[in-house]
């Protein structure tokens, strides 16, 4: 067997250390179906899985991609898909799937600019809200937007452990040019890089309840074929995993579903700040864009305004914590994203009328230049 | 224990989620047969049962995974069968059973079907086909007959039904039947042997509806059974082809295929993997 993680320093794009960084999580099972600009990640999984001792699989389509990464994790693998809009749209019911019945996955939505077929080759980062909202019903979703290859490769790495420990798929947000941008990127040694992996259930198997949550709220999952005798639905269930269909029940799971989550932000919520101490003007940005914007941040110093950036890694849930204890002393916000806005939203929420937020973003197709957010910064001014 | 105790347990109560009974299907449905047959044929083929794992879809007889004793799933609809390629591709040991219906198998999930036949993925598939979706009250499906009523189809079905074992036999599965619930020996045993196939196995279990389907045919709980007693004729090693449901001239019931050919995994091994982690296992 060849190893799965690829120790060294490499010139690769954000698609290809994306599936390196899956190796490395321990993702022993891929299924996919070809779209721009995400097709190399399962490309490269079909080259590299079979020599690790995992399986990949090219499905029918992206309904049955997610469906099947979904059974692979409850049969006890950790599991990945990658695709683009298109695909991503035919996911949202499976991923609802995996919300309900707490499965732990990877979806990575290497976004293209949209609606409908949009723009294949090019980016964009219209699929933020989607991320969020796009299955039915309510619920909390994590997701995680890389600005880099370097980040592919270790934020798969954290979508998995975050998935694992809180049993939720976990979306990897990126964009078509990170998605194909060649760059370093540097593998640490297999030994360094520390794994969770979902909490185990102990004690006696035939009294082991599948749903009943642990100390940090979420449940230990047992696996098929491990003898426990479980079962598993999307239906409405209670902590034996019975389908209950009352209102009451419906309470319950979806306050467990969300509060899960809810209870574990500070887990789960990753900011990265660059000249914010003394920032009067916050750029809220993330993927692409927060490139885009930690270069108009150094220009706009030069010009002597006090700009800052807060970079989004973990995008949903979002920081509202910190963007309302910005909102306390700086002037304003500027949220910067390829989209006509859709982070923007949160950061007006959060900033709630206190400060003023506008936007920076366009309908996809390149990425924003520089200029474009000091112009906007010099507004503030 | 007194013999009224003894008598009120069912033979197949250790393989039942006793806790959920009573189930939801309707006095006369066929669901019921199909299911406890599936369930002796497990506990008769002498498979692993701690490895054994029922995936179901939506509808009817997507409940039968509530129902069984066994690790098993509820999925979305339509997607049982992908769902439980990957329960299998992830980990081999594990007998993979889809119980589900003609609706979520062959209309919204008729894709998945074709593809997993295709690819000989090693699955039991049992699909109970009442020609109509029972649970949202009676509307037409891929394999509702032609002229049939139903809510949606309120002057007669103008379309033409699958003949699912020829689509699963065309598709590639290596094993294909066709039983009706009151045929319930020979359908248990055909699960059984399919259970012990290695490849994908497909078993069509024809199953009444009086509630949503029967009563707009025409047809009491009883006219059915009748139907598939009088008008059946078993008949192994018939061409797929020939099987269409033809409820007038004759329902042509039996094993049509019967053929073991390498799975995808057998395949992903032997083309996909390095040579030696391959050479090791088959030494074994």
């Amino acid at each position: 067997m060849k190893p799965a993680v690829l120790t060294g320093e490499h010139f690769i794009t954000g698609d290809v250390a994306c599936a390196e960084g899956a190796l490395a999580a321990g993702c022993r099972f891929f299924a996919g179906y070809p779209i721009t600009p995400a097709t190399e990640v399962a490309e490269h999984m079909a080259a590299r899985l079979p020599d690790v001792g995992g399986t990949y699989i090219q499905m029918e389509d992206e309904i049955a991609s997610m469906g099947a990464i979904l059974g692979a994790s409850c049969a006890g693998a950790k599991s990945m898909t990658a695709t683009s809009g298109p695909g991503f749209s035919l996911m949202m019911e499976n991923i609802g799937l995996g919300i309900c019945t707490e499965t732990p996955c990877v979806v990575v939505n290497v976004q293209r600019a949209g609606p409908s077929t949009g723009l294949p080759t090019l980016g964009a980062q219209g699929d933020m809200m989607q991320a969020r909202w796009g299955s039915h019903g309510h619920y909390e979703i994590i997701a995680l937007a890389p600005s880099s290859p370097q980040e592919m490769f270790y934020l798969t790495i954290t979508a998995f452990d975050l998935s694992e420990t809180y049993r939720i798929p976990v979306l990897i947000m990126s964009d078509e040019v990170i998605g194909h941008l060649s760059e370093r990127v540097i593998i640490p040694e297999a030994s360094v890089i520390k794994l969770r992996s979902r909490p185990k259930p102990k004690g006696r198997k035939d009294r082991f309840k599948p749903f009943q949550p642990g100390p940090n709220g979420v449940a230990p999952m047992a696996i098929a074929g491990e003898g426990y005798g479980i079962h598993v639905t999307g239906l409405t269930h209670d902590e034996k995993g019975y389908p209950v269909m009352t209102a009451e029940a419906q309470e319950e799971m979806v306050a467990h579903l969300t509060g899960k989550i809810r209870r574990n932000l500070k887990d789960i919520i990753k900011t990265e700040a660059y000249r914010l101490d003394d920032a009067e003007i916050v750029i809220v940005s993330y993927g692409v864009s927060a490139r885009s914007s930690l270069a108009a941040v150094d220009e706009a110093r030069q010009l002597g305004i006090k700009a800052g950036l807060l970079k989004l890694v973990t995008v949903w849930p979002f920081p509202e914590e910190k963007i309302r204890q910005l909102a306390e002393r700086v002037k304003g916000f500027v949220t910067v994203e390829i989209n006509l806005g859709q982070i923007h939203l949160e950061v007006q929420r959060c900033a709630a009328a206190r400060v003023p937020a506008t936007l920076v973003g366009h309908a996809g197709g390149t990425v924003i230049p520089p200029d474009r957010i000091i112009e906007s910064l010099r507004n503030f001014s | 224990m007194n013999k009224t105790k003894d008598r009120i347990e069912h033979p197949l109560d250790g393989l039942l989620r006793t806790d959920r009974i009573p189930h939801i299907w309707c006095p006369g449905c066929g669901i019921g047969t199909a299911f406890s047959s599936s369930l002796v044929a497990m506990k008769t083929s002498g498979i692993d049962l701690q490895k054994t794992v029922m995936v179901s879809g939506i509808g009817c007889s997507g409940r039968g995974a509530g129902y069984i004793k066994l690790d098993s799933y509820h999925t979305t609809h339509g997607r049982a069968i992908p769902f439980a390629t990957g329960m299998k591709l992830a980990n081999p040991e594990l007998n993979v059973v889809v119980f589900s219906g003609d609706g979520d198998l062959f209309a919204i999930g008729g894709n998945h079907f074709i593809h997993a036949a295709r690819r000989n993925v090693d699955l039991t598939v049992v699909c109970v086909n009442n020609f109509n979706y029972g649970m949202t009250g009676g509307q037409a499906a891929a394999t509702t007959p032609c002229n049939a009523k139903t809510t949606t189809t309120p002057k007669g079905n103008p379309e033409t039904p699958f003949n699912l074992p020829f689509m699963a036999f065309a598709a590639g599965a290596s094993y294909v039947a066709r039983w009706t619930i009151l045929h319930t020996r020979d359908l248990t045993k055909s699960v059984e042997e399919a259970l012990l196939r290695r490849g994908f196995s497909f078993i069509e279990v024809l199953a009444p509806c009086p509630t949503s389907y029967g009563r707009r045919n025409k047809q009491k709980p009883l006219d059915t059974l009748k139907t598939y007693q009088d008008r059946t004729i078993i008949k192994h090693d018939c061409h797929p082809a020939e099987v269409q449901l033809d409820f007038e001239r004759g329902i042509t019931l039996g094993k049509f295929f019967d053929q073991e050919r390498p799975t995808f995994l057998d395949m992903y091994d032997r083309t996909c993997r390095p040579q030696n982690i391959v050479d090791k296992s088959e030494a074994v």
